[in-house]
């Protein structure tokens, strides 16, 4: 195993975790535009943080410490995953062979306990967000894998940092650009469907009958409710730094440049996500496996093409 | 039809012309008048001056309005069981009068209140204790059935309801919708306000707040026939393009929070601005962005002068080529009109048995609209609107409004360009009314046919005052658009039809 407390690597996992509510006002921003308005103002993520920490949290009579768990829990992975990424180019906090199975799985752990600590309200919504949030997990989960394999082929490694450093990084500027093209598409589809963003889900509604994730927290609230939205946050930002590092191999060499342009790459894959939650209605809830499994179909697909000199 | 007496939409008649007919007589009159293209407007209970209970009913066919009464036995047989167009009437009776509609299929409160005879409960429930009361619901049993009760409390600002899903997965076999969680008492406030009738417009603009000139349209042409009040040319156009403006606000508000529930985010923001636009409008001739105190029993409270006119034009025209391209937006992004299309579809033998109104039956291909059967102020003029989407599903509920408000943007000016000068009446202004006399109006307000019925006794004092709010027609619909649908598309469907709580609840 190897751990990095090195400066550097401390420091952008600070500053990347620091910087993860501001990215999301991105999203807010570019929806904004739009929608021909101003926008909520660059930092309101950060003073609804502030303002659920100052709260207190009511807790139903009929939940038990499961309930009480879940937030934590998810808050925990989603913070765990930020240890095994190696942030415009730098090393990673963490990193060992085979950690990218430990990191999908501390996902599948995080939403696990908000999945149970939902059932644990016993409200009739929330068992129906569970159940559609693990359906339409579990086929993103898929895609995943299926990425994993792919990447495992061309860069014969199963540490995630070392998909992207190294003389085989898996990247756009590669030889195997136009596999990772695909694999781009995919995982932006992935990262809508497991951060509950527009077509999959609908993060502004009010409309608990057509909530996926957001129902399921509907009975947290101050803190807990805060480390929920920080966890999401995380979750977000790894998705983005995933995607951003398949744009773009940070390694110019200068850790300066590797930084800046990491960010510009950053803001351009959350003002993405704006821009299709601008100009696509959400899908009907039955037709999103569909659109999830496209993923899944064009990562297979990439897979098979590594596949031509096999037999 | 010598059995029932042929009215016409807000004309007072004596009470003694509309035929008292034997029971058995009443129902088999009413049946078959009812059976394919009548409707019942009213079909309500009232107490006579002798504290008999009767029952009365106007029916429309066509273009022509029915009316016949007949003394209602304590225990009657069902209407409801043969024609599924008095489903809900019956069940007001019975729950205002204590009268048992035998064999009624759903026998169950629509508000829960005491009736009004301090008669035994036919619902077996106890009112001096707050809840819960005797709330059958429907259910379904079986193998990963579950049951999804939302509200009367909703996680967004709207007006409460209590919706009950039988559903299989995501699919819903069975909604059943519980309101009365409003009611106010608005018909016993309107009997009892008593002379001055000053206060009976304020009590009718509050029925429903979206709806304010709807219902004071209503409530001042019923006064105006029983007092005999002329109204106007003048005010006549005012109080039309008051209404058309009522409809403009709400259904481009109506197409933007459409959009919103399908996460289309640009138009629910265009159509946001939009809306405030023409409750300006309302601002401007009536100082009330809901145009409440402008119509009153014998034409308008202000004058409207050139200024204002001149405005009201402009604005309307301005607006137009905006509204069109955001409805443009809205109706060619695929991804919306896939969210759209066959979602929630009623189709038109299912909406004529229950009998929807308004943009609801419109869009499910009923072409009845009270602008042109009843046609009241200056709506007889006006051209008729055409729709050519009538499927029943939410798109064709969506474009039907998209074409009323085209043709409501073409109409306001056109009336508007007519010569608006009018007398605005003195204040306050009194009326008495004619004694023994019946009357019903009906306008179509934003959701459809709106009908206000009045009895005066023999003194000129208001008998029995009844309101009949769309939604009282169009709940039922709703209902039905959700069978077989996923219940994640139900916010959509609610949307799509927009009834209103309170209009219901009274």
């Amino acid at each position: 195993m190897n751990i990095s407390f090195s400066f550097a690597s401390l420091a952008m996992l600070f500053a990347a975790f620091a910087l993860a509510p501001l990215l999301m006002g991105v999203i807010l921003k570019v929806k904004a535009f739009f929608a021909g308005k101003q926008g909520p103002p660059w930092l309101i993520k950060y003073h609804t943080l502030v303002k659920l920490l100052q709260k207190g949290s009511v807790y139903s009579t009929s939940t038990t410490f499961i309930f009480k768990l879940g937030p934590v829990v998810s808050f925990t992975t989603a913070v765990m995953l930020l240890l095994f990424f190696p942030f415009a180019g730098m090393a990673p906090v963490l990193s060992f062979h085979g950690d990218v199975i430990m990191l999908f799985y501390l996902l599948g752990l995080g939403r696990f306990f908000t999945v149970l600590a939902a059932l644990d309200t016993a409200s009739p919504f929330e068992g129906m967000g569970a159940a559609r949030e693990v359906f339409f997990s579990s086929l993103a989960e898929a895609a995943i894998f299926v990425i994993l394999a792919l990447f495992f082929r061309l860069s014969g490694s199963l540490s995630f940092a070392e998909y992207f450093t190294g003389t085989h990084a898996v990247n756009l500027w590669s030889e195997s650009a136009a596999l990772i093209l695909l694999v781009v598409i995919a995982l932006f589809i992935v990262l809508l469907t497991e951060n509950s963003r527009v077509p999959v889900d609908d993060p502004a509604t009010h409309l608990e009958l057509t909530m996926i994730h957001e129902v399921m927290i509907l009975d947290h609230s101050g803190p807990d409710l805060a480390l929920i939205e920080m966890g999401a946050f995380c979750k977000m930002l790894f998705y983005a730094s995933f995607v951003s590092c398949l744009l773009f191999p940070f390694q110019t060499g200068t850790p300066f440049f590797n930084i800046i342009i990491f960010a510009m790459v950053m803001t351009l894959v959350y003002a993405g996500v704006g821009l299709v939650e601008s100009i696509t209605a959400r899908y009907k809830m039955d037709t999103v496996p569909n659109y999830i499994l496209t993923s899944f179909a064009l990562v297979c697909f990439a897979t098979i093409l590594t596949m031509e000199f096999v037999l | 039809m010598d059995k029932l007496l042929q009215v016409q939409n807000g004309e007072a008649v004596s009470r003694r012309d509309i035929p008292d007919l034997p029971f058995r007589d009443f129902q088999k009159v009413v049946l078959s008048k009812t059976d394919h293209s009548g409707f019942p407007v009213q079909f309500f209970a009232y107490e006579n001056e002798e504290k008999e209970l009767k029952l009365i009913t106007v029916i429309r066919s066509g273009t022509h309005l029915y009316t016949a009464g007949c003394s209602l036995p304590e225990e009657f047989p069902s209407l409801t069981a043969k024609c599924e167009k008095f489903h809900m009437f019956e069940r007001e009776i019975a729950e205002q009068f204590g009268a048992r509609p035998k064999d009624h299929p759903w026998l169950k409160m629509v508000r829960y209140h005491a009736n009004y005879r301090g008669k035994e409960d036919v619902f077996g429930n106890d009112y001096r204790v707050d809840i819960p009361g005797n709330y059958p619901y429907f259910s379904v049993d079986g193998h990963s059935i579950h049951e999804v009760a939302v509200g009367p409390v909703h996680a967004g600002i709207i007006e409460p309801g209590h919706f009950r899903f039988q559903c299989a997965g995501e699919k819903v076999f069975s909604l059943e919708i519980q309101l009365g969680y409003q009611h106010r008492g608005v018909e016993k406030l309107l009997e009892q306000a008593g002379q001055p009738l000053n206060r009976l417009p304020v009590i009718c603009e509050s029925i429903a707040g979206d709806t304010a000139i709807g219902h004071s349209l209503c409530h001042s042409q019923a006064i105006e026939a029983l007092a005999g009040l002329e109204v106007d040319k003048g005010s006549k156009i005012i109080r039309s393009v008051a209404l058309e403006l009522e409809r403009l606000a709400n259904h481009i508000g109506d197409l933007g929070a459409l959009s919103g529930d399908v996460a289309f985010n640009p138009p629910l923001n265009y159509f946001g601005r939009i809306r405030g636009e023409f409750l300006n409008l309302s601002l401007t001739m009536a100082g009330n962005r809901f145009g409440k105190g402008l119509v009153r029993p014998g034409g308008i409270s202000f004058p409207v002068g050139e200024e204002q006119r001149q405005i009201m034009i402009n604005k309307v025209i301005d607006e137009t080529q905006g509204i069109d391209h955001v409805c443009d937006l809205l109706f060619s992004a695929h991804t919306v009109l896939a969210r759209f299309e066959n979602t929630g579809t009623v189709p038109r033998e299912l909406a004529e048995k229950i009998g929807l109104v308004g943009y609801s039956g419109r869009a499910s291909g009923l072409s009845y609209d009270a602008r042109v059967a009843f046609p009241t102020e200056l709506f007889g003029e006006m051209e008729a609107n055409r729709n050519n989407r009538t499927v029943g599903d939410v798109c064709s509920r969506a474009t039907v409004r998209r074409e009323e408000i085209m043709h409501s943007l073409d109409a306001i000016p056109k009336l508007l360009s007519k010569n608006i000068d009018a007398e605005p009446l003195p204040v306050p202004a009194s009326h008495t009314l004619a004694a023994d006399s019946f009357v019903v109006t009906i306008n179509e307000a934003w959701r459809g046919e709106l009908s206000h019925c009045l009895l005066t006794n023999k003194e000129g004092a208001i008998l029995r005052y009844k309101v009949k709010d769309p939604s009282f027609h169009n709940w039922t619909g709703l209902s039905m658009s959700l069978r077989n649908q996923g219940i994640s598309d139900f916010p959509l469907c609610n949307k799509s039809f927009n009834l209103s709580y309170c209009g219901f609840d009274l």
